[in-house]
């Protein structure tokens, strides 16, 4: 089965058309030497027959809808609104190009203009992008970007940042003559006698996450603070949701603000495709990588939307581009502004508000088997990280949850050798008592 | 075509005015005839050193970037800030207003190596062929 | 046409709310004990408050202002606008695929392991590659993997290579990424057949140059014919050859890059393979490799053990990580459905009838636009619009005529070493109907320019808007909202909208 809507009689006459009585005629370019002697692909199939095959994946799988999962560290499953999928599906939603040519893609370029702002608002930021493609890599970027603004070639990552993210940003960087120091961490939050030693003058920029990767809120004013007081700039990675409760970026003088946006509007989906969030202080926008749609006026002096600055991006720079991204994260952009303009200001609130209620009655409902205590002493927002007391494992709790249909907090122990026996737990607004009731039941049991 | 004779030029249309104490430089009419519309101008910093026909400062319409060299080697004395706000005033009065920046040069005499009006003209005409 | 839409937040009321969510089914403790104050947010983000009535008619009416492959021919050269099939986003959004965690556990996600497998293997068996990472997000990231990895196996060899030789018609991409990964850029001046000069190639070639980057067929839709020799003369001073990959669509079946002497190719999904565009992606870029390359992949890797599918961290030459996970995992989706429908002979017929679609064009539109080299193409072509210029009308206005004819415009100015370029791919999934129609409406502009140009040179003028002013956005960006702003544009709003 394909796609092509000529007949193959249609394609014979278009070929006489064209001067030629054999497709062969028009390969003439192409050397023999070089044309496949085999292509072994399995045949193709019906609707009906790849329905099938596709039901048996599947259904290999299992779904959130089935199991229950305490699972975060940078994935989240959160609610969307059957509004989202409803209008993102449309056609002219999900099959037309970047907006190159603006006056045939008006929808495109203004709900990007629409959804710059809600990050802006989100975050309290002066600009935003319209998405790099996730999380990890809008780290990398603005890494870079600081790099190549103040000259310095130093710097300052917090081992409380994502060990993923970490990793993206050293591969992103593996071509730069700079050095990614990584800050310690002490009772679950970055050391800020350890960051302020070592903010010497050559630092470019300072990385932390909120809340970082065990959960815990951290010091941002105050890190903030001593990255601009040595010249640095201030980097925050942020969880999107966590802002209808949590103070954004900007109002701790962030100078670039990120994070992973899939939580808004898009599922899990094993983690990807992402939403990158990038969003900058206002002398930093000419550096920035990444689309951005601006409002202007057309002839008749009607407002409209066209991309501009384009002169930082690679089809226009080339070699000099800010970054080298072309296609982004579009539709995740559009799903988001549905999904923000269906919550609004106050939905926002209440929904970060349940996370942080479940998260915190999960917490307590766990102490309680006295299996585990809390690994540090640090307010949280939906994740915690505890720590196995007597005998008890990571994997003996979490094998007797899975008899229970729930996956259990993960285990630290591959990327934090040194906090054994320390897991990290999740509560989203998804998280209901008798789920909650249900796993205590299986660990009292095991 | 505009190419005032009391200018020195170079080949990739900058034009140079020594003054008293520094060179004024900016771009000749057919250059910005050629970008049409200036939306930006990222300018040298005041104080930096450069060397003739090194990159100096960027010229930017909607749709290109294009490079701007300094005529000659010294050190950048005063910038056009005016242009930040209005980068207009380089397709307006390129030789006037629309100045980019000025040069304390290391060699006064260097200005007088670069090509006169005459020359430019030349130059001109035989790109169009 | 109507007016342009009011913004969202024009349409807030306060006190509307387009979604309620239940209230806490346990205890509520006091969150300023949860959550102390120098943490809190202190005033809730000016987000707009409207009802989902106002969000469904606002999205919806935006929608409708979009021109879309579901809607319009789209002609993009080097982009690939074939029709994206919608079963292909049904699987896609399943909740075995869409509603998984990216650390739940092996035995949980068998399915989705096995279908990423087999994705790698069928890209291999198209390409003739020997190994594929599925984790590039898009074209450019697979271009970044591949240049990263192209310079830990020279660093591996103990040779320091810092430059990248690249074509001046290659992707703006090509040169940026090559940047990012900390290679310097050298350019090859196309020969006058517009392909890459071997003469110019031998020249510039040296133990200083870690590889050559290529797009084949090119971006003027010509096949390198010199491709063998030029592999060879890389392969002989132990340069790399990268591939950029977006033009895949002419190949398929007919020409494996690894049978052409490439050690590197990306592919990107969402245009070969038909993932949709969505406005500005996703996309996925996966990077294929030869078997010397293989171990410098990024990690993880899918492994098959015994009938189980598992995740491999393990490698001894690895680049490392280019994503938080394991990739674009819902475009891989719907990748892995569309390659699996289509299957041999449906591949084979995509190239065929991408090919032929493309010349049919280049044969009616021949006579009144000159296309710079040759008289046949591969699956896209690109002429010049030079004999407009003396009439005063550009590509640019040509481009933004037919959108009144209700056509999406090709790729203009590019690439750039055509002057006035226009760049055509109709795709395999276009009708001839179509195609006749988008002829005829460009030789009725190129009428139009003789005889009225300034209908062209105002177009467009059937749209929402008309010709937008992209110098203002460029002097004075405005990039969001803000309240004060909307007082100013309340003028601008047309009565039409409100509801």
């Amino acid at each position: 089965m394909d796609y092509v809507s000529n007949t193959d009689q249609q394609l014979q006459q278009m070929l006489q058309a064209c001067g030629t009585h054999s497709f062969e005629e028009l390969l003439g370019t192409v050397p023999q030497a070089v044309r496949c002697r085999s292509f072994e692909l399995p045949p193709g199939l019906t609707e009906p027959e790849a329905l099938e095959l596709c039901e048996s994946l599947a259904s290999a799988n299992r779904s959130l809808r089935e199991v229950v999962s305490c699972l975060g560290f940078g994935a989240y499953h959160h609610l969307i609104p059957t509004v989202v999928d409803a209008v993102a599906s449309r056609g002219e939603w999900l099959t037309p190009y970047t907006p190159y040519q603006a006056e045939a893609s008006q929808g495109t370029l203004q709900a990007m203009y629409e959804f710059q702002t809600m990050i802006c608002e989100l975050m309290q930021m002066d600009v935003a992008n319209a998405s790099l493609y996730d999380g990890a890599s809008s780290l990398a970027e603005a890494t870079v970007l600081a790099l190549r603004t103040n000259g310095r070639m130093r710097l300052l990552v917090s081992e409380a940042v994502h060990p993923h993210y970490r990793q993206v940003v050293s591969t992103y960087l593996s071509g730069f003559p700079c050095v990614i120091q990584e800050i310690p961490s002490t009772n679950g939050v970055t050391d800020l006698e350890s960051l302020a030693a070592s903010l010497k003058d050559d630092v470019a920029a300072v990385v932390m996450q909120q809340p970082n990767v065990f959960g815990c809120l951290e010091p941002m004013e105050q890190a903030s603070g001593l990255a601009h007081r040595a010249g640095a700039l201030f980097i925050a990675s942020v969880y999107p949701i966590s802002l209808g409760v949590l103070k954004p970026p900007g109002a701790y003088g962030a100078d670039i603000a990120v994070g992973e946006g899939r939580c808004l509007g898009s599922p899990v989906a094993y983690g990807g495709p992402g939403l990158g969030l990038f969003a900058v202080t206002s002398d930093l926008v000419r550096r920035m990588p990444g689309r951005l749609a601006g409002c202007t006026v057309d002839h008749a002096g009607r407002r409209g939307f066209t991309l501009t600055l384009q002169t930082r991006e690679q089809h226009i720079r080339r070699e000099r581009a800010t970054s080298n991204i072309c296609t982004n994260e579009g539709w995740l952009c559009l799903r988001a502004t549905i999904f923000l303009s269906m919550l609004g200001p106050q939905g926002l609130k209440e929904l970060a508000e349940l996370n942080l209620q479940k998260a915190h009655e999960l917490w307590s409902r766990l102490q309680d088997l006295r299996v585990m205590t809390p690994a540090f002493d640090q307010p949280f927002f939906n994740e915690f990280t505890v720590r196995y007391t007597d005998g008890h494992t990571a994997e003996t709790v979490n094998r007797a949850l899975l008899k229970a249909g729930v996956v259990g907090g993960l285990p630290l122990r591959p990327w934090y050798p040194a906090l054994d026996e320390a897991a990290l737990w999740c509560a989203t607004e998804s998280l209901t008592q008798p789920q909650i009731a249900r796993m205590c039941d299986a660990l009292r049991a095991s | 075509m505009n190419i005032p004779g009391d200018l020195r030029y170079t080949k990739t249309h900058e034009w140079a005015k020594p003054l008293e104490a520094d060179v004024l430089i900016g771009i000749t009419a057919h250059a910005q005839e050629e970008l049409r519309d200036v939306v930006f101008v990222e300018l040298p910093v005041v104080g930096a050193a450069v060397k003739r026909g090194d990159q100096a400062a960027v010229v930017e319409s909607v749709k290109a970037a294009f490079d701007i060299y300094a005529p000659v080697s010294g050190t950048v004395t005063r910038v056009n800030s005016a242009l930040t706000k209005s980068p207009q005033l380089v397709n307006q009065d390129c030789y006037g207003q629309g100045w980019f920046f000025a040069v304390k040069p290391d060699r006064p005499d260097e200005v007088k190596t670069l090509m006169t009006a005459e020359e430019y003209a030349k130059t001109i005409q035989a790109e169009a062929h | 046409m109507e007016n342009p839409e009011a913004l969202i937040f024009e349409r807030s009321v306060p006190g509307r709310r387009g979604f309620r969510l239940p209230p806490c089914d346990g205890p509520v403790r006091p969150s300023e004990e949860l959550v102390p104050e120098e943490h809190r947010r202190a005033e809730a983000p000016p987000l707009p408050e409207v009802s989902e009535l106002n969000v469904v008619r606002h999205f919806t009416r935006l929608s409708q202002q979009n021109f879309s492959v579901d809607t319009h021919f789209y002609p993009l050269g080097s982009c690939t606008m074939k029709y994206n099939p919608k079963l292909n986003d049904r699987v896609a959004g399943w909740g075995g695929f869409a509603l998984v965690h990216p650390f739940q556990p092996a035995a949980h996600v068998q399915g989705l392991l096995q279908l990423l497998h087999e994705l790698e293997q069928l890209l291999c068996q198209i390409t003739g590659m020997a190994a594929f990472t599925l984790q590039p997000a898009a074209g450019a990231q697979g271009e970044l993997t591949g240049l990263k990895m192209i310079r830990a196996y020279h660093r591996l060899r103990g040779d320091d290579r810092p430059t990248i030789l690249i074509p001046d018609s290659a992707h703006g991409t090509n040169p940026a990424s090559a940047a990012l990964s900390g290679f310097r850029v050298e350019q090859l001046r196309s020969g006058p057949n517009g392909l890459i000069s071997v003469e110019e190639l031998n020249a510039k070639l040296s133990r200083k140059v870690a590889a050559l980057m290529l797009t084949n067929p090119n971006t003027l839709g010509l096949f390198e014919t010199e491709i063998l020799t030029i592999t060879r003369l890389c392969h002989e001073q132990e340069a790399l050859v990268y591939m950029d990959g977006a033009n895949m669509n002419a190949l398929l079946g007919l020409v494996k890059p690894g049978d052409m002497g490439i050690d590197i190719l990306q592919l990107n999904l969402h245009k070969t393979f038909s993932t949709p565009h969505g406005g500005g992606g996703p996309g996925a870029g996966p990077v294929g490799v030869t078997k010397a390359l293989a171990d410098f992949l990024p990690t993880p890797r899918v492994r098959k053990v015994g009938r189980r599918f598992q995740w491999d961290d393990r490698s001894r030459h690895s680049i490392g990580r280019l994503h938080g996970f394991y990739g674009n995992i819902g475009v891989l989706v719907r990748a892995y459905v569309y390659i699996r429908t289509l299957g041999k002979e449906g591949l084979e017929r995509v190239s065929r009838a991408a090919i032929i679609n493309a010349n049919y064009l280049l044969a009616r539109l021949a006579g009144t636009f000159p296309v710079p080299f040759g008289t046949h193409c591969l699956h896209e072509f690109v002429a010049s619009l030079k004999p407009l210029k003396p009439l005063g009308v550009t590509a640019w206005d040509v481009a933004k005529r037919l959108l009144d004819y209700g056509c999406y415009a090709p790729t203009v100015y590019f690439p750039l070493v055509v002057e006035e370029a226009f760049m055509v791919e109709p795709t395999e999934t276009e009708s001839k109907e179509t195609l006749d129609a988008f002829a005829e409406a460009l030789l009725r502009i190129a009428e139009e320019a003789r005889t009225a140009p300034d209908t062209v040179r105002h177009a467009p003028r059937e749209l929402a808007v008309d010709r937008l002013d992209e110098v203002k956005a460029a002097r004075e960006p405005n990039l969001r909202w803000t309240p004060a702003a909307s007082q100013a544009a309340e003028a601008l709003v047309s009565p039409g909208n409100a509801e």
